[in-house]
């Protein structure tokens, strides 16, 4: 962290300044431009709550399935020797660097009323088209790649010691699995919820392709500002700065639940 | 524990890559550099590639139009149309949301010609000052009811729409303002699934089977082709979007940017509009 020893050479902080500009500016811009009497009323107007309701539930929803399938596909994939982990990996991870767009696309062509599995769902009586579960399934989508990265990293430098000498002491594999890896790997585990979370939150692309746009159906903060944007700027400003808010408070959690921060 | 640490960083760095790239298009029209893929030695910077002749086939310059994302297709066929007769020139277009150009206009975007899906956002340009003129209407267009192809919830009419699953604009943009005006008209409450930001969102919905209908405008029925069935709407004729097209305040070409909008107004672009499923004003 510090300079003193093994010291970074002057002129790094030059291009560190303008790096922190890059992102600060503009940060600082729309703060700026918040129009701070008028903030109480726009976030509390009848369509704010509603997105901002809609943005919560659907985003611990989707965080919650994304620990539930994530956390055993990162153990599989820092632990097992499958076979070909690393084109698993390569398609868990996808979605991270997807353009949300073709997101939404690879979601609609797959479970879309036309698409791969939505015809054998309909005829099973299950329609997610523009429901709520078509937003949890997006967010749950683009988000469970940063909890999976986040907790394979972690399981793979801990290594399996631990679980090895619980096995030899008796414990059965779900035993082991539920008092010693877990409560190892709660520091990454905490701070890829909250990045999946934030990733919820901050949800469009997918969400707009696959999903629609309907007040308190489908219609998450991310797509409240983008339409209110057309009309009401103001009010698309207001709620940016409710997300900015609440997506700062989720890095800083991260920063805190990482282990060894400011070890180095 | 470094690992973690990386991690946590790489998955940092795509957390914001990916936020950036789901900015939704903004954008486009900075690239306006002079001098940038043109004619070879023509393309002298600055304004000393004006005025090189008087006949009007020797007009040159980039032109900037800033257009509606429905004229699309017609202004890139008119603007092949307008290039053959005038070799020296390049059309250059921004397409987006009415409203969005409008505000990228008022901050400073560099463009010759301004033209919108309805006259509400021109007289916004108009008020702030960034086009000059009285802008002029050269086109309209109306709305109309498509299904899938196969109609697979068998709609006939308006009166079939309260069971299907329908997929409207948004009031907030011009599209879905018609769309209030027109079932205000008829007494109808709509009851959509989803209340799409852009017309071209609604036309994706229902090209792909999503929506078992929706309402968009004529031209985009024309741009679909067979992926989608045209139902029809009663009353939609009185509900029409007149498009209007300005010459720009902030314009350095204003004769290049008048032979643009005159070429639009023209036969050539009359015929082309009325080929792309537009009416006449």
């Amino acid at each position: 962290m510090s300079s003193r020893a093994g010291g970074l050479p002057g002129w790094a902080f030059l291009p560190a300044a303008l790096g922190l500009l890059l992102i600060g500016l503009p940060a600082a811009g729309i703060l700026l431009a918040v129009p701070w009497s008028q903030l109480p009323a726009l976030l509390t107007s009848e369509a704010s709550l509603a997105a901002l309701g809609l943005s919560l539930r659907t985003s611990v929803t989707a965080t919650a399935l994304a620990v539930v399938l994530g956390v055993p596909l990162a153990l599989i994939l820092a632990w097992s020797r499958l076979p070909g982990a690393r084109v698993i990996r390569t398609v868990v991870l996808l979605p991270l660097v997807l353009p949300p767009v073709v997101s939404g696309l690879a979601l609609l062509t797959t479970f879309g009323r036309r698409g791969l599995l939505g015809e054998y769902l309909s005829v099973l009586g299950v329609d997610i088209a523009f429901s709520t579960t078509a937003v949890v399934l997006a967010q749950a989508f683009v988000a469970m790649p940063f909890l999976v990265l986040s907790v394979e990293g972690a399981a793979r430098a801990a290594g399996r010691r631990h679980e090895v000498i619980a096995a030899t002491l008796g414990a059965g594999p779900t035993t082991v699995l539920r008092r010693v890896t877990i409560p190892l790997l709660t520091p990454a585990l905490g701070s890829g919820i909250a990045l999946a979370f934030a990733r919820c939150l901050g949800e469009f692309g997918a969400t707009l392709t696959f999903a629609g746009s309907l007040q308190g159906v489908t219609r998450t903060l991310p797509l409240e500002i983008y339409l209110q944007r057309e009309t009401d700027p103001q009010a698309a400003v207001a709620l940016s700065l409710l997300l900015i808010l609440l997506a700062a408070v989720l890095v800083l959690l991260t920063q805190r639940v990482r282990p060894g921060a400011g070890a180095r | 524990m470094r690992r973690p640490l990386r991690a946590v960083a790489a998955v940092l760095t795509v957390l914001i890559l990916s936020s950036c790239a789901s900015g939704a298009g903004q954008g486009g029209p900075g690239d306006d550099a002079p001098g940038e893929e043109s004619a070879p030695g023509e393309d002298a910077p600055g304004p000393t590639a004006e005025g090189t002749g008087g006949r009007d086939p020797a007009l040159s310059g980039d032109l900037t139009v800033f257009a509606a994302a429905s004229l699309h297709g017609v202004f890139e066929d008119l603007a092949a149309q307008f290039s053959t007769a005038r070799p020296q020139v390049q059309v250059r277009f921004s397409f987006a949301g009415s409203s969005d150009l409008v505000a990228q206009l008022d901050a400073g975007a560099p463009a010759d010609v301004l033209a919108t899906a309805d006259e509400s956002t021109m007289a916004d340009a108009l008020d702030a000052g960034s086009v000059q003129d009285e802008p002029v209407v050269f086109a309209t267009n109306a709305l109309t009811l498509i299904t899938p192809q196969g109609n697979p919830a068998g709609i006939t009419g308006p009166a079939d729409l309260a069971g299907a699953d329908l997929v409207v604009c948004a009031p907030q943009v011009p599209c879905g303002a018609a769309t209030a005006r027109w079932a205000a008209n008829l007494d109808l409450t709509l009851h959509p699934v989803s209340e799409e930001g852009s017309v071209t969102d609604v036309l994706g919905k229902v090209t792909s089977g999503q929506a078992e209908a929706g309402l968009v405008y004529t031209s985009d029925v024309r741009a679909a082709g067979s992926a989608v069935e045209v139902i029809g709407l009663p009353g939609a004729d009185d509900v029409v979007n007149r498009y209007p097209i300005a010459v720009t305040a902030r314009t350095e070409q204003a004769d290049l940017a008048r032979a643009w909008v005159d070429f639009v107004l023209g036969p050539q672009g009359r015929a082309a509009l009325t080929e792309a499923g537009f009416g006449t004003p």
